[in-house]
């Protein structure tokens, strides 16, 4: 992994227009050989072991991998979301659980609707709202069988809430710790909304038990493996527009304003609008996570609102290396696979273990991983 | 003569079982009968004599059975007919020689009983010495006459019920088809629904005074060490919950000897000096390393806080634990017919207000809090001035603490403590600690007592949840017009 970084020194990044081509401008030799070696293990590799290989053969990857690999791909991403507004933008965010887990739901309604009448209830409408007693659809439900339609909403509802809580937020010059706690209380204020059940989104349960999507099953290896390459593609393509976020000019001025907000704006530039505009991009990113996210776990529910989550999203980041996208996506699956690892082995030492890791990349690893990698 | 006297009284005897069981006789022929009327009017016909016996007939009806010449009977029994036996029930009760069963059974009379058993009531009332009981029996015949064929009765027991708190009795005969009764019912109700306002009001007024004393105590602590040093402290939550597993394990001790009444006069400073001990030791190994990095600070408290969390489940096991309340602090006191003021909640706000008086003396009147509020406002001429700088922070953070493990000792009386206790106090004092102005006590206490205020006033209409979310919405703008604070320091910096 430690490849994806190495040119980064080579690669002049300051002339903007007379410097080498886009593609090169991203990353050198080593670091595409590094993405490529990924995406042919991603597109290749996994898909032929899990569904060409027998599964008696020792070469096979069972489907309990490619859900779990693939679930740590999207909190990979959301990594990278968190990385680009915490890492080069010095905003710390403590709600993109929130944007995560709107995405998801934002999937999730049109799954429900998939269900059809196969549920419990052998209803038109989805379970619970036969279980409230419910006749029809609420207002926000319509349309919500269209997959187009739960594809726009993936991207507009957190993106246009984060538009709008960011606009208050930034022009009021709200920041550092005050905008982490702010954005805590905003998600733990919709996770309170979720539980209800009159909100109409499932209340405790959520929605579970999907069946199909696009009228595939969804349980089906063939469906569960699509799922999965499209997440790696989005995770591939979320990489490089990081990258070539953080290597434009806007991504200096992001990391100017991390450093030194004070004297970007008395250079002239309004650090609102960049801080707006990448924000709304990260829950963009997070909401599009959320919505890959759910089909393959086949669950979502409030608590992923709950602020726990989203602070533990922050320690992905600060493990795997703040202000290194690499380091995003390699602290993501460090941390999740080590909770995927201690919840089966000793599910009591989790917490212990997790308490340590916040602890000990904040007191000694202040660059995470990718700091020890480079020294 | 003699002779004569002794079988007068035997025949006396032998005719009043006789007629005590003529009575049940056709009584209990009629109780295990198909037909529900028939079941009522003979519970009625059962109490109206008052035999002790017929008690233990009505006990084993309700549970469906029946003795009947030896043998078992099953009866049907529906919920009327369940109703009419507690009442029924209750009105036996009314002959005990016991005050408070009296006061029980005639407390359950007064939402109405049925008419049948008018007569014995008002029985029981006449002879009835105890003032309270008697007030109370005045309500219940008032209750059963309101049901009487008779228009005067009728008008007399509205008139009666004035002056209780029961609005749904009245509530039905306000729809009565008599014009009279109509209108007497109605401005008995309206002059009870004045009456009422004021207790709902001041019990509302109650509720935000005593959850704006909790989160008072939660948050003082959080506006030493967040509000005064600038340390976010994530784990303070998980501070408050050591308080009050510590006052768990103290009253455990207690337990049994005679003196568990006062187990709290130990279980306060053990709740100060762990959580105290708890936050010294984590300013010394974590946070001091962390001074000037909030962000940094907030993620390795957490850690701290999760590691808080799992340690107490390992010790104490993932489920709640029970506290005892000290029987003083049990029950509480009747201000208005609907409104009870509980004894915990009270000590609760004077404990806040006891505690916050301290901190303000040990702030301002002692030398800790002369060298807190120097190191505070400009360490390095505290630092010149020879303040060990550093042994402040280590003691401020401590007393910081430390109010968290009073504000758990307090919370340990009203709720469930449990190894999440924490978790759901960290928002909310966070957010009066932010709202009230980071850097002075005032602006907490406002902040706390406004927020316990709003959060009871909506929840009062609203809902509990959608009040939650009202009022984080609510701060989420305020901070983002005010971001300084309801009462800020000034200051001239262009950055904090």
């Amino acid at each position: 992994m430690s490849a994806l970084t190495l040119n980064q020194g080579q690669t002049p990044v300051n002339g903007l227009n007379r410097g080498p081509s886009l593609f090169w401008r991203l990353y050198g030799v080593k670091g595409w050989l590094a993405i490529g070696i990924g995406a042919l293990i991603a597109f290749v590799v996994f898909p032929v072991l899990n569904l060409l290989v027998p599964p008696t053969s020792a070469l096979h990857i069972s489907a309990f991998w490619v859900t779990l690999i693939g679930k740590i791909m999207c909190y990979a991403i959301v990594a990278l979301a968190l990385d680009l507004v915490w890492g080069y933008a010095g905003i710390l965010s403590l709600g993109h659980g929130l944007f995560f887990a709107l995405g998801g739901y934002a999937m999730g309604m049109y799954l429900m609707r998939q269900i059809g009448r196969e549920g419990q209830y052998q209803a038109d409408l989805p379970d619970f709202m036969v279980f409230l007693d419910w006749k029809e659809l609420p207002w926000h439900w319509s349309m919500s069988d269209q997959f187009w339609w739960a594809a726009v909403l993936v991207v507009l509802v957190p993106g246009v809430l984060a538009f709008v809580f960011g606009y208050f937020a930034f022009r009021s010059r709200v920041k550092g710790v005050y905008f982490s706690i702010i954005t805590q209380a905003l998600t733990f204020a919709a996770m309170l909304l979720f539980f209800r059940n009159n909100t109409g989104f499932g209340g405790n349960n959520g929605f579970t038990d999907f069946k199909r999507i696009l009228g595939f099953s969804i349980t089906a290896p063939e469906t569960r493996m699509a799922l999965f390459v499209i997440t790696a593609l989005t995770l591939i393509g979320t990489f490089l527009a990081a990258r070539w976020i953080v290597t434009s000019k806007f991504g200096r001025v992001l990391e100017a304003i991390r450093d030194a907000e004070a004297r970007v704006m008395f250079c002239g530039y309004n650090t609102m609008h960049f801080k707006l505009a990448i924000f709304t991009f990260s829950a963009v990113l997070c909401g599009i996570a959320g919505a890959l996210y759910v089909p393959q776990v086949g669950i979502i529910n409030p608590s992923e609102m709950s602020p726990a989550n989203s602070i533990e999203m922050a320690i992905w980041v600060a493990v795997g290396g703040r202000g290194t996208l690499a380091g995003a996506i390699l602290g993501a699956g460090l941390v999740n696979g080590a909770k995927s690892f201690f919840t089966v082995a000793f599910p009591e030492y989790w917490l212990f273990a997790l308490g340590a890791i916040f602890i000990c990349v904040t007191l000694f690893m202040p660059r995470g991983v990718m700091g020890l990698l480079k020294r | 003569m003699l002779l004569q006297g002794k079988g007068a009284a035997a025949l006396a005897a032998l005719f009043i079982s006789a007629s005590a069981f003529a009575l049940d006789r056709s009584a209990l022929e009629k109780l295990a009968s198909d037909d529900n009327d028939e079941k009522i009017a003979a519970i009625a016909a059962l109490v109206a004599e008052g035999d002790p016996k017929a008690a233990d007939v009505l006990k084993s009806a309700a549970e469906g059975e029946i003795e009947l010449d030896g043998k078992k009977v099953e009866i049907v029994v529906n919920n009327r007919v369940r109703a009419r036996i507690a009442e029924a029930l209750s009105v036996l009760k009314l002959l005990s020689p016991d005050n408070a069963e009296r006061h029980a059974a005639a407390t359950a009379l007064t939402g109405g009983a049925d008419p049948a058993m008018l007569s014995l009531v008002l029985k029981a009332r006449d002879a009835e010495q105890d003032p309270a009981v008697k007030k109370l029996l005045e309500l219940a015949t008032a209750a059963m006459q309101l049901r009487s064929e008779d228009k005067e009765t009728r008008l007399a027991a509205i008139r009666a019920l004035a002056g209780s708190d029961n609005k749904a009795l009245l509530v039905e005969a306000a729809s009565d088809a008599d014009e009279d009764i109509k209108r007497a019912a109605q401005k008995t109700l309206r002059a009870m629904d004045d009456r009422l306002v004021w207790g709902e009001w001041l019990g509302l007024a109650f509720a935000g005074v005593s959850l704006g004393s909790i989160l008072l105590l939660a948050a003082l602590g959080l506006a030493i060490t967040y509000g005064l040093m600038g340390v976010i402290n994530m784990a303070h939550g998980e501070l408050i919950m050591i308080g009050a597993y510590t006052t768990y394990v103290v009253q455990g001790w207690f337990r049994g000897s005679a003196a568990f009444d006062f187990y709290l006069v130990a279980a306060i400073p053990a709740a100060f000096v762990v959580s105290a001990a708890v936050g010294m030791l984590l300013e010394r190994s974590v946070i001091r390393w962390l001074y000037g990095r909030p962000l940094e600070t907030l993620l390795a408290t957490w850690g701290i806080s999760l590691v808080l969390i799992q340690a107490v489940r390992t010790i104490f096991g993932a489920q709640n634990v029970q506290v005892e309340n000290p029987a003083f602090m049990s029950g509480g006191i009747q201000v208005m017919a609907n409104v009870v003021l509980p004894w915990n909640r009270i000590f609760i706000i004077l404990f806040a207000a006891g505690v916050l008086v301290a901190m303000w003396a040990l702030l301002s009147k002692t030398r800790l809090g002369l060298y807190i509020r120097g190191v505070t406002q400009n360490r390095s001429m505290a630092a010149c001035v020879g303040v060990p700088t550093a042994r402040v922070d280590t003691w401020a953070f401590g007393l910081g603490s430390g109010i968290a493990g009073l504000a758990g000792c307090a919370l340990s009386q009203v709720g469930n403590v449990g190894p999440d206790l924490g978790q759901g106090y960290i928002v909310d004092s966070f957010l009066v600690v932010v709202f009230g102005g980071v850097g002075q006590l005032a602006g907490t206490v406002y902040a706390a007592l406004v927020l316990g205020f709003a959060n009871k006033l909506l929840e009062s209409w609203s809902g509990a949840v959608l009040a939650k979310i009202a009022v984080l919405v609510f701060i989420i703008f305020f901070i983002q017009r005010r971001p300084q604070g309801l009462f800020a320091l000034k200051g001239r910096a262009v950055e904090a």
